[in-house]
């Protein structure tokens, strides 16, 4: 199994991108490749190599899955499906600054909803999904973050901030340039 | 920031004895605290005696489902004729759970010492320990944990001179709550989609490669190692209530109390000591109206119910709930119980791997009929529609998600109906819009 010519939607659009540049040279290359040998499989590298490709590029193109897929020896088809099953990756381009607001029941009897509309006034985006105009910022709800003893617990790119309240997020936003 | 709340004089201080205390999180600083001791013990005994000990103490696992934890060691098989594995369910998602969080945050070489003794006990030279991807603080600790961990030899190829190899890999999950279900972790370690399997075959006799594989929580694999130090009896001698149920728990307690968060108590409590004493009971001016005992996923009880109930397996069961995670959600009487359970259900809709009709369908309704009677658009029918689709989400699929949503539903339209009636009488105010 490679990644080869018209193997799937995903191909079909890596066309676009013919400025792409693959992820997987050098250190990021070496850094996947030392993960092999913890695993009986390649296979199992998909999780942390999807890692890899959003850390680098912030999204994890079509481009970026044929190219997950021809690294680990997998179908380009098969690493979309498993790409879009997992909320964490992200399928377009989104804000420099990723905000995700726990707003599932511990955290939804605590305000967390009007930290969301907080969230929402002060990055600019409006709505839920939505970038802001100058690119900062994208807010979304996201389901338990397994921290609800201390809403509401605010996941900003890799920052966990917890106890936030709509007081709080103009200071917290202050930080994330 | 730091844990949350000083110790109460009634709580058993073992897996959390070290929370807030930042020096325990190395390994000489674990060391130092009595650490290891567990381990270096185990690996001077056979397979069978590390899990006949486990089996003694009484230990069931502390993810949910309440399994004897020695049992499920003792299906592994004797002999390894292929890798054998131990996962280490990090994944800790369930509404309501944060307790393995902060044995990850504070003690991670206690949970790295358990996983180390269960290896040894089943036969496994390799474990995978699968945290959830938004526990980013957490997966830099335990990262650091084992680093170091192998440069003091508690891992590797040669475990404190024994000649035993054990590795850890540290798994990093990326957005799935299902994962957490042990078959649909298996295959997330495998690089595919969180799909629960079927089972049998269980983990035991095919599970990741197909290969011999347990699966236990933080909280469980973080008990072995006192266990070995402390002896089976000490952690038996740790009950309260039902004999069935032995050791300390934590619970997680979060909503509308005064002082939320993990409380370490001996199984067989007095839920009302830890809603009203220990966790300061409810804001000023306030009344319990609901505690949601186990993680979401178990049925509500009332304020009534939780007067004489004692926290453990069977005391739980006893008011027809369940222990479940330890994940306890009070609710006082500002809260609108229609609206909440319709926030449940809307996150097992979007948590649901989409398998089973039963749950794909199932869940993605029932959170749409809810959404129209708080919308203030309920049909007369609309109750016993919900229960009838609960039912038919019951015990028909692969996991039990689908129960999960049917669970906080079923329960709440038993226990406060005359919530849900406001709405679809039209005596109280809709709080959604109609689509």
């Amino acid at each position: 199994m490679s990644g080869t010519p018209g193997a799937g939607p995903a191909h079909a659009e890596a066309h676009h991108e013919e400025s792409y540049q693959p992820v997987f040279v050098g250190a990021v290359k070496a850094r996947l490749e030392a993960l092999f040998p913890q695993y009986p499989t390649r296979q199992a590298c998909l999780l942390p190599a999807l890692w890899m490709v959003q850390e680098e590029r912030g999204w994890i193109s079509p481009s970026a899955i044929g190219e997950v897929a021809e690294v680990l020896g997998l179908t380009p088809a098969f690493v979309k499906g498993v790409v879009t099953f997992y909320t964490m990756y992200h399928t377009h381009p989104v804000g420099r600054h990723f905000i995700q607001v726990c707003t599932t029941s511990p955290c939804n009897i605590c305000g967390a909803e009007d930290v969301v509309k907080a969230f929402l006034q002060h990055t600019g985006c409006g709505e839920l999904g939505a970038t802001s105009k100058d690119g900062r910022f994208t807010v979304i709800e996201v389901e338990c973050l397994g921290a609800c003893g201390f809403a509401t617990p605010v996941l900003i790119d890799d920052d966990f901030i917890e106890g936030v309240t709509p007081e709080r997020v103009p200071g917290i936003l202050q930080g994330y340039k | 920031m730091g844990y949350p709340h000083p110790s109460h004089a009634k709580e058993q201080l073992v897996l959390s004895k070290h929370f807030g205390d930042a020096g325990a999180r190395t390994f000489d600083g674990w060391v130092k605290r009595g650490g290891y001791e567990g381990l270096k013990r185990a690996l001077g005994m056979t397979r069978d005696q590390v899990v006949e000990i486990v089996k003694a103490s009484g230990l069931r696992g502390r993810g949910g489902a309440g399994f004897p934890t020695g049992l499920k060691w003792s299906f592994m098989p004797k002999e390894v004729t292929k890798p054998h594995y131990l996962v280490c369910n990090a994944d800790e998602s369930e509404p309501g759970t944060f307790k393995d969080r902060e044995i990850i945050r504070w003690t991670p070489h206690q949970l790295l010492e358990g996983c180390a003794i269960a290896a040894h006990a089943i036969g496994a030279e390799r474990i995978y320990i699968y945290i959830r991807g938004e526990f980013t603080a957490e997966h830099r600790i335990l990262t650091a944990a084992v680093e170091d961990a192998y440069r003091s030899g508690a891992l590797g190829g040669n475990v404190f001179g024994s000649g035993r190899r054990i590795d850890v890999v540290v798994h990093r999950g990326a957005g799935a709550y299902i994962c957490g279900e042990e078959t649909a972790m298996m295959n997330s370690i495998e690089g595919k989609r969180g799909n629960p399997r079927i089972k049998p075959p269980f983990p035991a006799a095919a599970g990741l490669w197909a290969c011999p594989t347990t699966i236990n929580n933080v909280e469980t694999l973080a008990a072995i190692g006192h266990i070995l130090v402390r002896g089976a009896d000490w952690y038996k001698g740790l009950c309260l209530s039902s004999p069935k149920s032995t050791g300390t728990k934590l619970f997680s307690v979060c909503g509308h109390v005064q002082r939320p968060g993990n409380y370490e108590v001996v199984m067989g409590t007095p839920m009302r000591d830890l809603v009203y004493d220990m966790c300061g009971g409810m804001r000023p001016g306030r009344a319990l109206k609901a505690v949601i005992p186990g993680g979401s996923s178990v049925p509500i009880m009332t304020a009534a119910e939780i007067e004489d109930c004692a926290m453990d397996y069977e005391g739980i069961a006893a008011k027809g709930s369940m222990l479940g995670s330890g994940g306890m959600i009070v609710m006082d009487d500002s809260t609108d119980i229609v609206y909440q359970v319709m926030r449940l259900a809307r996150f097992y809709a979007h948590e649901s791997c989409a398998q089973c009709t039963q749950c794909r369908e199932g869940t993605a309704w029932t959170t749409r009929i809810l959404e129209r009677i708080l919308a203030g658009a309920g049909k007369a029918e609309d109750l016993a529609l919900l229960l009838d689709l609960a039912d038919n989400m019951t015990g028909k699929t692969i996991c039990v998600l689908s129960d999960s949503c049917a669970a906080p539903v079923v329960s709440a339209i038993k226990k406060f109906r005359g919530e849900f009636d406001a709405y679809l009488n039209r005596t109280r105010r809709p709080v959604m819009v109609a689509v």
